[in-house]
């Protein structure tokens, strides 16, 4: 057995593709491309190609081909970001679309041309495997991790060894249904565990060993179900081991004749304390040793995400306080933009991908080049995509932050509205998706354009708004404080709405609050309903306390009492 | 129908037999309900034994009757029906299983790699399949983050990383 020990510099950025990695998706792509020759030819057939294309990416959508492109746990380096732009450019219209599964989709593919895009991806060690299909997807993560404060575990670790196990599991490729994994690894949930279909906490005990929460059978979908917390400390050890136990359990039993109770979620509800008994059963079964997750491995795999070479710095710099102080418009932008990190004198920067009447997730090639460049000058390289459509440069210095802010600028990419009413989720609806049944992205624009001036929003504080265009809830309405829902009604795009939904620690589905509104009076619905919150708020409380403590009546009165 | 072994095909020596069919002289392959009814009688028959486990059996079901069986029989109703997977695995790594494992149905060359990773040893085909195709994507992707149950699976990068066997 090769024991190859190639170099990996002391800060890598992402996890480092070494010969055999980039052999294995040399081959990947040669496999595919022999597949498409064989639906070309007819060998294969249209029931036999799909879940091989999905498989690697490619979805056919309502106008074109899309092509799913896997940003492993949303991290990403500047070089790669630049290939993501090249890739826009020249095979798309110019344009690439962030979504909530921390990956990028290009809506504008042709089928002639996946080949050399998967080429072009292969060439900075990217690649589109299992962002689609009844497999193990793309881990999501915290779009922190490696730099929050307060974390205690780099959940990247964890989540790589999870890519690695999980790239064509020979036993896990032709599950009953997609699935998805999520991890953490700091106290505050930023992945949303709870709704995914494996969700895991990394923590530490008292002695400081490494452990895993892990929870199972979350999700969203027609079927919205927060997920069990089936083990409270799984060791180190036993990680992998204890995902196998699980997917063997889920793809034996879980259901095939209909595709709406396939997912992991339905087998967990219904089978209750016997699915924990079947997982300890495999558990029991499995012989020693042969799924252990060797500290030699996570040692090897913790030498790819090794902290950039901090510099010896204080919080609150002179240079920040001054320019904090000098520029209104920059103060704005750093309060609601920045997350604590770890490291003294430095911050986490959120860039905002929400522009007032944008595309949510959407970037140019132009943005994807300048954020290149801004994170190689002030982010040691490093981006990361967060699981609400927008990029975070994880480690800036704050005395950089103005200089940062006027680089963003330029590209339009310096909206002050992160965690604001204008942040919204959507997905892509009736204008990309063939599964829609109403339009998601101009409502998302609508409501933006209502709430356009930041001091409005900024006094109606944190408040997420999350828009799917049909019962899948690719836009995670069920956790937006305000979810809408869009459904077709007699051939009219009406939008139920959601309230009170949440997707951290205190994970909530949201409740639907009555009739559907109107395409024209939802973005109406959405002002009344923030007007009652305003109204009825105590300080510092977020719109879904708000709603827990005061009961969903007097946002029904609002909106239904005749005027 | 052949079968695909080691990347070649092979007349199936295995005779199919009904629920209420009178058994041939030489290896029989049966059902899982004949197995439970007629088990003490067709393990006494001195030729091959091979069962039909259907894709909703629990490979446990056939503990009593492994070391007589020589021939486990899987089905793919579709291919994307990957139940096939975990019993294959199953009856590798939790019973020592050794016989041959087959997976008959609904199966593309482009599971073949993946079938034989998880145990299983020959795959029923059409009469009129190329064998090169099988065989060419099998090879395909010469590596994987895994282990396998054949033994003589490709390197595993996951251990490789340290040196370690798959
Ligand atoms: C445009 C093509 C798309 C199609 C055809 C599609 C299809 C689906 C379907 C059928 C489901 C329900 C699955 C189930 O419950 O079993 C689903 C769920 C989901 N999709 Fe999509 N989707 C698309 C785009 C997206 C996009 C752009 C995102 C991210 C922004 C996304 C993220 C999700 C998420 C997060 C869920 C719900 C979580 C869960 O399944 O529990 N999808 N999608
Ligand atoms: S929620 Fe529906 S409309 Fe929106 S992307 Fe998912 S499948 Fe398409």
């Amino acid at each position: 057995m090769d024991q190859i020990t190639h170099a990996i510099p002391p800060h890598a950025r992402t996890y480092r593709y070494d010969e055999v990695d980039r052999d294995f998706l040399a081959a990947r792509i040669a496999e595919f491309r022999d597949q498409v020759a064989r639906r070309l030819s007819g060998e294969l057939t249209e029931d036999e190609f799909k879940p091989l294309r999905l498989m690697n990416g490619l979805y056919l959508q309502l106008h074109a081909y899309m092509l799913r492109v896997a940003i492993p746990y949303g991290v990403i380096d500047a070089r790669q970001m630049r290939q993501l732009g090249v890739i826009a450019r020249r095979w798309d219209r110019g344009f690439g679309h962030f979504t909530t599964r921390q990956n990028i989709q290009f809506n504008w593919t042709k089928l002639e041309d996946v080949i050399d895009m998967l080429q072009a991806l292969a060439d900075v060690d990217m690649h589109a495997i299992q962002t689609s299909g009844n497999c193990v997807r793309n881990v999501t993560t915290d779009e922190f991790a490696g730099a929050a404060k307060d974390e205690i575990v780099d959940p990247r670790v964890y989540a790589e060894i999870l890519r690695q196990w999980s790239t064509l599991h020979p036993e896990f490729t032709y599950l009953p249904r997609k699935f998805k994994i999520a991890i953490t690894g700091a106290p505050h949930d930023r992945a949303a565990i709870q709704v995914h279909d494996i969700g895991v906490t990394a923590k530490r005990n008292e002695a400081g060993t490494i452990g895993f929460e892990i929870w199972v059978g979350g999700g969203l979908g027609r079927t919205p179900i927060i997920g069990t917390k089936l083990f409270d400390f799984v060791p180190e050890a036993d990680f992998l081991k204890t995902m196998e136990a699980v997917l063997r359990v889920y793809n034996a039993l879980g259901q095939r004749d209909n595709i709406y109770k396939a997912r992991i979620k339905i087998l967990v509800r219904d089978l209750g304390d016997e699915f924990r008994r079947l997982v300890e059963e495999e558990l029991a079964a499995m012989p020693a040793g042969r799924y252990r997750l060797e500290p030699g491995i996570v040692a090897a795999i913790r030498a790819h995400f090794a902290p950039p070479p901090f510099a010896d710095l204080q919080d609150d710099p002179p240079r920040y306080r001054r320019a904090l102080e000098a520029d209104a418009a920059f103060a704005a932008w750093a309060r609601n933009s920045t997350h604590p990190h770890s490291a003294p004198g430095y911050v986490s920067v959120v860039v905002s991908l929400k522009p007032i009447g944008g595309i949510p997730g959407d970037a140019s090639a132009d943005q994807m080049e300048a954020i290149a460049e801004l994170a190689e000058t002030f982010s040691f390289g490093e981006i990361r995509v967060s699981h609400v459509q927008n990029l975070v440069l994880p480690h800036v210095r704050q005395e950089d932050l103005h200089a940062l802010w006027k680089g963003l600028r330029q590209h339009g990419l310096a909206t002050p509205n992160v965690g604001l009413i204008s942040d919204i989720i959507a997905c892509p609806g009736m204008d990309y998706c063939a599964l829609a049944t109403a339009r998601s992205i101009p409502v998302a624009q609508r409501i933006s354009e209502r709430f356009a001036s930041l001091d409005r929003q900024l006094d109606i504080g944190t408040l997420h708004v999350n828009i799917s265009g049909c019962i899948n809830a690719c836009g995670h309405h069920h956790v937006g404080h305000i979810g809408l829902l869009g459904v077709d009604k007699r051939g009219e795009e009406v939008y139920q709405i959601t309230l009170g939904g949440s997707a951290t620690n205190d994970a909530t589905i949201g409740e639907l609050i009555g009739p559907a509104f109107s395409y024209d009076s939802v973005v109406d619905a959405v002002e009344t309903l923030v007007r009652t919150y305003v109204a009825h708020r105590e300080p510092g409380e977020l719109f879904k306390d708000t709603y827990r403590r005061i009961g969903p009546a007097p946002f029904k009165e609002a909106l239904y009492a005749p005027a | 129908m052949p079968l695909l072994d080691g990347g070649a095909l092979r007349p199936d020596p295995f005779a199919t037999i009904g629920d209420d069919d009178a058994l041939p002289e030489g290896a029989a392959l049966v059902s899982l309900a004949r197995l439970t009814r007629d088990g003490e009688a067709l393990a006494g028959r001195n030729a091959p034994l091979g069962v039909a486990l259907p894709p909703d059996a629990h490979p446990d079901t056939l503990r009593p009757w492994l070391p007589r069986l020589a021939l486990v029989a899987l089905s793919l109703p579709k291919h994307r029906d990957g139940r096939a997977f975990t019993q294959a695995r199953a009856l590798r790594e939790y019973h020592g299983y050794t016989g041959e494992i087959r997976a008959t149905g609904h199966v593309i060359p482009d599971q073949y790699a993946a079938l034989l990773r998880c145990g299983v040893s020959s795959i029923e085909v059409p009469a009129d399949t190329d064998a090169r195709t099988w065989t060419r994507m099998r090879d395909i992707i010469p590596l994987a983050y895994q282990p396998s149950q054949s033994g003589d699976g490709p390197p595993d990068l996951l251990r490789r990383r340290v040196g370690l066997r798959g």
